[in-house]
């Protein structure tokens, strides 16, 4: 969903109708996985919304993108169909991936999003190599990597940043920093505050975002992707966030502070997006609730679609193991 | 086609050579592989000199970066070949091989391509010890979604090496490193080889001699030697581990009824259990004795030369073991 650059009332508005929209998957999802209704895994993008939009926002359709197993968010950001996206998770013949991957391998390649990832810091290579190839073909595109705070601390993350840096390539490291690896708190799995201190490693630019602000994100990404298109190489562009959820469903998050868990939540970036939208007067409460409404309205068919989708026949299972 | 003395390397080199100038999309990248022609000498014959660094591309000593980066770039539309200096550092970047390489076409349902060649170097013999000397195919094996090949001539090594860039699954090319300076006969131009299909080294009717990479010259050498007794040993050259050549291999055991396989790796979990297994299943009834394995013991690759000489699976080992089969 590339838009204007310019934060005008109807990009605005177009970047909360994607937040929502998100949250409303994400919440669909929530009560269907506790149902007993979805197999394996189910991790949350609630509250991390704000990223994922942002950055999109400034994409252009044919850049590519490598994220990680919380990637239901970077999906429908980009322009994922959601009828095949909750097939996908319910395990469906007409999800993205014909049911063989599920929430963490959710992809579209056809919208350059080369896959979520079941392993932690995988993202970074993928992304990086993908960058690789649009120097390598000169085609004007870009790569995307997000990944998680933990996963900076893998040897990927220092070998991807590392190449990118020597080979000048056109990528975006956003680190969505929720201040968790699983149950392990920043402050025990690093000695730093901020992640973008790392980026000093490799001698380009790391940059601090409000990652529960869309428009900040939105300006920080734009200046990050404008410096990869225009050959000046990658950036890691750290956005603080907080997921509202554990780390999985059926994590209750008992590790977390709960008076600290209560002022993210305060600032959740669907509400501090409705405040910008409402403190500028671009959007009514009425215009709001619409946007929710229809959400709700697409999420409630996009399940109906995914429910109603046959199971993958049997025969599936040996296909895809390798190209003819 | 006029034929030409080369190397094994200089065989891999030309084959480089030959699908970097067909496709633009091929492009190679490993430690030290450009202006320095590889640890091995093989982009030194003229690679490098011919297309340069922005096709023949040095990396850091970041393997995990070098197959991990290929993957994104095979799926955004380039034809990786890549090189691991020696097998024994691709465990390194075993996630990036076999949980994202070896799985990203059936994880997304057939949506994504993988087609990269991933070439290393195996095998001991070079005094280099345990971390420069393994023979670790079986492990690739094991890993649904990897092609897998080991060739052991340079007219083998050029042929299958052009037909792995053009095939468009993961690819892991093994070069013993044994083999690099053997020569012989190979076409100048283009040619292509069939991935799974194994090839007669050497007829013979009492025993067949399952091979691959630095054993098939220990097999025809154990062959000759057998021949002086009266024994007619057949070589089968697999060439290709996966996909296996399974009808090759039990139309020989048909005609010898009797088989040993004979790898340098270790024998305990070793490929040549697979191919017993398959052999017992399918072919019990062409059998006339017992299955053997010659292999590597269960150790680590030794160091000193008298050690190492012992861990190496060589011909009279080979034909002690054709004797009891036939005794």
């Amino acid at each position: 969903m590339a838009v204007g650059r310019a934060v005008d009332r109807e990009t605005l508005l177009a970047l909360y109708r994607t937040m929502v929209r998100i949250r409303t998957f994400e919440e669909t999802a929530h009560k269907e996985f506790l149902k007993g209704e979805m197999p394996g895994f189910l991790h949350l993008y609630s509250g991390e919304e704000a990223i994922a939009v942002g950055v999109m926002s400034v994409l252009e359709p044919d850049d590519y993108l490598s994220t990680h197993h919380r990637g239901h968010g970077h999906l429908i950001a980009k322009g994922g169909d959601t009828k095949r996206m909750f097939a996908e998770l319910l395990g469906k013949a007409d999800g993205f991936c014909k049911g063989k991957g599920g929430s963490m391998h959710i992809a579209d390649i056809s919208l350059g999003v080369l896959g979520a990832n079941g392993i932690v810091g995988a993202c970074v290579h993928i992304a990086t190599g993908a960058a690789f190839a649009c120097q390598y073909q000169k085609n004007g595109k870009i790569a995307v990597a997000f990944l998680g705070d933990a996963s900076t601390n893998r040897g990927t993350f220092h070998e991807a940043l590392n190449l990118a840096s020597i080979w000048e390539l056109p990528v975006v490291y956003v680190v969505e920093n929720n201040h968790y690896g699983v149950a392990n708190p920043q402050s025990e799995h690093m000695r730093i505050k901020d992640i973008a201190d790392r980026a000093a490693g490799y001698g380009f630019p790391g940059v601090v975002v409000d990652g529960n602000d869309v428009i900040a994100v939105r300006e920080a990404a734009a200046e990050a992707v404008d410096r990869a298109r225009g050959g000046g190489g990658p950036t890691l562009m750290e956005c603080k966030t907080w997921r509202h959820w554990g780390h999985f469903i059926g994590d209750a998050a008992t590790y977390r502070d709960p008076v600290e868990h209560e002022a993210w939540l305060k600032r959740d970036p669907l509400i501090l997006c409705a405040e910008a939208l409402r403190s500028r007067e671009w959007a009514t409460e009425e215009d709001l609730e619409k946007i929710q409404a229809e959400a709700d309205v697409e999420m409630v068919a996009a399940l109906e679609f995914a429910k109603k989708s046959p199971y993958p026949s049997k025969d599936e299972l040996l296909t895809d193991v390798y190209v003819d | 086609m006029g034929t030409r003395i080369m190397s094994y390397a200089e065989a891999v080199a030309d084959a480089l050579k030959i699908e970097m100038r067909r496709d633009p999309r091929v492009y190679i990248a490993g430690e030290d592989v450009g202006r320095f022609g590889g640890s091995f000498g093989v982009t030194g014959y003229g690679v490098f000199a011919e297309f340069g660094p922005e096709r023949v591309r040095d990396t850091p000593i970041s393997e995990t970066a070098i197959v991990g980066h290929a993957v994104g770039a095979a799926a955004a539309g380039l034809r990786p070949a890549i090189e691991i200096l020696f097998m024994d550092f691709l465990l390194i970047a075993m996630d990036e091989l076999c949980n994202q390489a070896a799985k990203v076409h059936y994880l997304f349902g057939g949506q994504l391509k993988c087609p990269l060649v991933l070439r290393t170097a195996v095998g001991a013999g070079m005094g280099t010890a345990a971390h420069h000397s393994q023979s670790l195919e079986a492990m690739l094996c094991h890993t649904a979604g990897l092609i897998t090949i080991a060739p052991a001539t340079p007219y083998d090594v050029k042929g299958l090496l052009s037909s792995a860039i053009r095939d468009d699954n993961p690819v892991v090319f093994l070069e013993h490193k044994m083999l690099y300076a053997q020569k012989g006969e190979v076409p100048e131009g283009e040619y292509l080889i069939p991935i799974g299909r194994a090839d007669i080294k050497r007829e013979g009717s009492d025993v067949t001699l399952v091979c691959w990479s630095g054993m098939v010259r220990q097999c025809l050498a154990a062959a000759e030697d057998l021949e002086k007794e009266g024994i007619s040993a057949e070589v089968l050259d697999l060439r290709t581990l996966i996909p296996l050549d399974k009808e090759a291999i039990l139309e020989s055991v048909a005609k010898t009824h009797r088989l040993a396989i004979v790898h340098e790796a270790c024998l305990t979990g070793g490929f040549g259990g697979e191919i017993a297994s398959i052999v017992a299943d399918k072919g019990f009834d062409l059998l006339d004795a017992p299955i053997k394995r010659v292999a590597g013991p269960d150790t680590p690759v030794p160091f000193s030369p008298v050690l190492e000489a012992e861990f190496i699976v060589k011909a009279d080992k080979i034909a002690a073991a054709v004797r009891e089969l036939l005794g």
